[in-house]
C-alpha cells in the first residue's frame, strides 16, 4: 500500500480532531451541571480548561497546514483536511460558550438559578444533546444521526423565543431582576449558538462523506 | 541534529563554464534533503559532487570543500572506490544489472570481497527487505531482474545501494520515470530509510520534495539560492527567486 506515512497523518489527524471534540463535549457538558447545581467550583474549571480546548485548535491546524503543504491531498484526503480545518473552528467557538456560559453562573446569585427561566434547563438539555450527537455522527460517519441532530437545532432556535418571552415577562413584573434576566438572556443566547456550531460540525460531517454541504456542492 | 555532510565554498567548473558558484550547506544526518530547481540550475552536478562522480567527467574542476563525517572526500587520501560504497547513488533511470535479481544485489558486497553464501544471502535479504520488495521477489530471486516492472526494478537498485551499507544514500530524480504509484511506493520507502541512512534527492517535482524532505535546497544558475526546513522554504521562502519559481512564475 502507497503513502503509508500520509494515512498514518491523516489517522492522527482524526484522532486528535475525536479528542478535541472529547474535551469540548465535556466542557459543555461541565458549563451546564456548573449551570445546573451552582457548582462555581466546577465553572471556574471549565473556564481554566477553555485554554487546553484552544491549544488543540491550533495544534490541529497547523497539522491540517502542513498535510495541505506537504500531502497536496485530493478527493476523500482533501475533504477530511478541510473538514478537519473548519470543524476545528466550531469545535473552539463551544468550547468559548461553554466557558463565558460558566463565567455567568459564577457571577449570579442564589442557589436555583437554573429552574427561574422555565424554558431554559430543556434548551441546555437539547443544546448539549446536540452536541453530543454531532461528534458521534462526525465520529462514527453516520449521516441518519448527522440529518437528524441539524433537525433539532430548529426546536433549540423556537426553544430559545420561549426563553426571550418569559424573560420580558420576568422584566415586566419585577424591573428590579434586571442583571439576572440579562444573564438568563445571555446563556440561552450562547446555547442558541452552540446549536448552531453542532449543526455545522453535522454539515461539515456531511461534506467530509459527500462532498455536499447544506446540499450543495461546493468542491 | 548532526551533519553528516558539510559543504564549504563549493565550486565547480566544466571546462569555462562555471557551474556551481561558491555554494555552502550541510546536510544533516538520517534526514531526507531534496535539491529543486530548474534544468541546468547545477542540482544534479552538486549531488555528484557528493560521491566524487564527477571525477569522471574530462575538464571537471573543483574547488573547496566536502566534509563527510568530518573527513575531506576531495583529499588526496581517499579512495575513490571506498567513498562511493559509504555514499550510494540511486539514478533516473533504473538500471539493473543483466544478471538475476540474487546477483544483483550481491554484486557489491562480492566486489568488496565477501564470499561466504550464508552471509550473502543475508545482506540479500536484508537489502531486499530495507528495500521494501522483498515479498514480491522471494520467490524469484535466481530470476533475471530484467523481467521486474520499473518501479521494482528501481527498489532493486536501492537494494543494491544497501548492500554495502552506506551512509548516505544519492538519489537522482529515482522517480522520473516511474507513474505514481510505483513513485509513492519509493516515497515511502524513503521514509523508511531515513531512519537509517541520510539520503539526499534531486528532484523535478516540488511536490515530492514537499512530501518527502525534511530539508530543501533551492539551485539557480548554479547558485544554492536557499536552504532550509521544507515546511518553512515552502511557506515562507526567504528569497523572491524561491517564491517565484516554487509558485510557478518561472522556471
Amino acid at each position: 500500500m502507497a503513502r503509508h506515512t500520509f494515512d498514518t497523518e491523516l489517522q492522527n489527524l482524526k484522532v486528535e480532531l475525536v479528542r478535541m471534540a472529547g474535551m469540548v463535549e465535556e466542557q459543555i457538558n461541565n458549563s451546564k451541571e456548573a449551570f445546573k447545581r451552582k457548582n462555581d467550583k466546577l465553572a471556574m474549571d471549565v473556564i481554566e480548561k477553555d485554554r487546553a480546548v484552544d491549544d488543540i485548535e491550533k495544534s490541529i491546524e497547523s497539522k491540517c497546514l502542513s498535510l495541505l503543504l506537504k500531502q497536496q491531498p485530493v478527493a476523500r484526503d482533501l475533504r477530511t483536511v478541510s473538514t478537519a480545518l473548519k470543524m476545528v473552528t466550531d469545535l473552539e467557538r463551544i468550547g468559548d460558550q461553554a466557558a463565558d456560559i460558566a463565567d455567568l453562573v459564577r457571577h449570579m446569585d442564589g442557589e436555583h438559578i437554573y429552574s427561574i427561566v422555565q424554558h431554559l434547563p430543556p434548551m441546555a438539555e437539547l443544546s448539549v444533546e446536540m452536541v453530543h450527537n454531532s461528534i458521534m455522527a462526525f465520529v462514527s460517519e453516520d449521516m441518519e444521526l448527522a440529518k437528524e441532530t441539524i433537525e433539532q437545532d430548529d426546536k433549540v432556535d423556537e426553544l430559545f423565543d420561549q426563553v426571550k418571552n418569559e424573560v420580558v415577562e420576568i422584566l415586566k413584573s419585577d424591573p428590579d431582576k434586571m442583571d439576572s434576566s440579562i444573564n438568563f438572556l445571555m446563556i440561552a443566547k450562547y446555547l442558541e449558538r452552540i446549536g448552531d456550531h453542532a449543526e455545522n460540525i453535522c454539515d461539515w460531517t456531511e461534506f467530509s462523506e459527500t462532498g455536499d454541504y447544506k446540499n450543495a456542492r461546493i468542491l | 541534529m548532526e551533519n553528516k555532510i558539510s559543504v564549504t565554498n563549493l565550486n565547480l567548473y566544466y571546462g569555462q563554464n562555471h557551474a556551481l558558484k561558491s555554494v555552502s550547506m550541510d546536510i544533516p544526518e538520517r534526514k531526507i534533503t531534496a535539491f529543486i530547481g530548474p534544468s541546468g540550475c547545477g542540482k544534479s552536478t552538486f549531488l555528484k559532487t557528493l560521491n566524487r562522480m564527477n571525477d569522471l567527467v574530462e575538464n571537471c574542476r573543483i574547488e573547496g570543500e566536502i566534509l563527510l563525517d568530518g573527513e575531506d572526500i576531495y583529499s588526496p587520501k581517499v579512495d575513490t572506490t571506498l567513498l562511493r560504497k559509504k555514499v550510494g547513488m540511486v539514478f533516473q533511470q533504473p538500471n539493473p544489472f543483466p544478471m538475476s535479481i540474487y546477483d544483483n544485489v550481491a554484486y557489491g558486497p562480492r566486489i568488496h570481497g565477501i564470499k561466504d553464501k550464508r552471509t550473502l544471502d543475508e545482506i540479500v535479504e536484508t537489502s531486499l527487505r530495507g528495500a521494501a520488495i522483498f515479498d514480491e521477489v522471494k520467490d524469484r530471486l535466481k530470476k533475471s531482474a530484467l523481467g521486474l516492472s520499473g518501479g521494482q526494478q528501481q527498489r532493486l537498485c536501492i537494494a543494491r545501494a544497501l548492500a554495502v551499507r552506506p551512509g548516505v544514500i544519492l538519489m537522482d530524480e529515482p522517480t522520473s520515470a516511474l507513474d505514481p504509484i510505483s513513485t509513492l511506493k519509493i516515497e515511502d520507502l524513503m521514509d523508511d530509510l531515513k531512519k537509517q541512512y541520510t539520503v539526499a534527492i534531486v528532484t523535478h517535482n516540488m511536490q515530492q520534495a514537499a512530501r518527502i524532505a525534511d530539508y530543501t535546497a533551492f539551485f539557480l544558475v548554479g547558485e544554492m539560492v536557499e536552504t532550509g526546513a521544507t515546511s518553512d522554504l515552502f511557506s515562507r521562502p526567504k528569497d523572491k527567486r524561491t517564491e517565484d519559481y516554487i509558485t510557478g512564475r518561472f522556471g
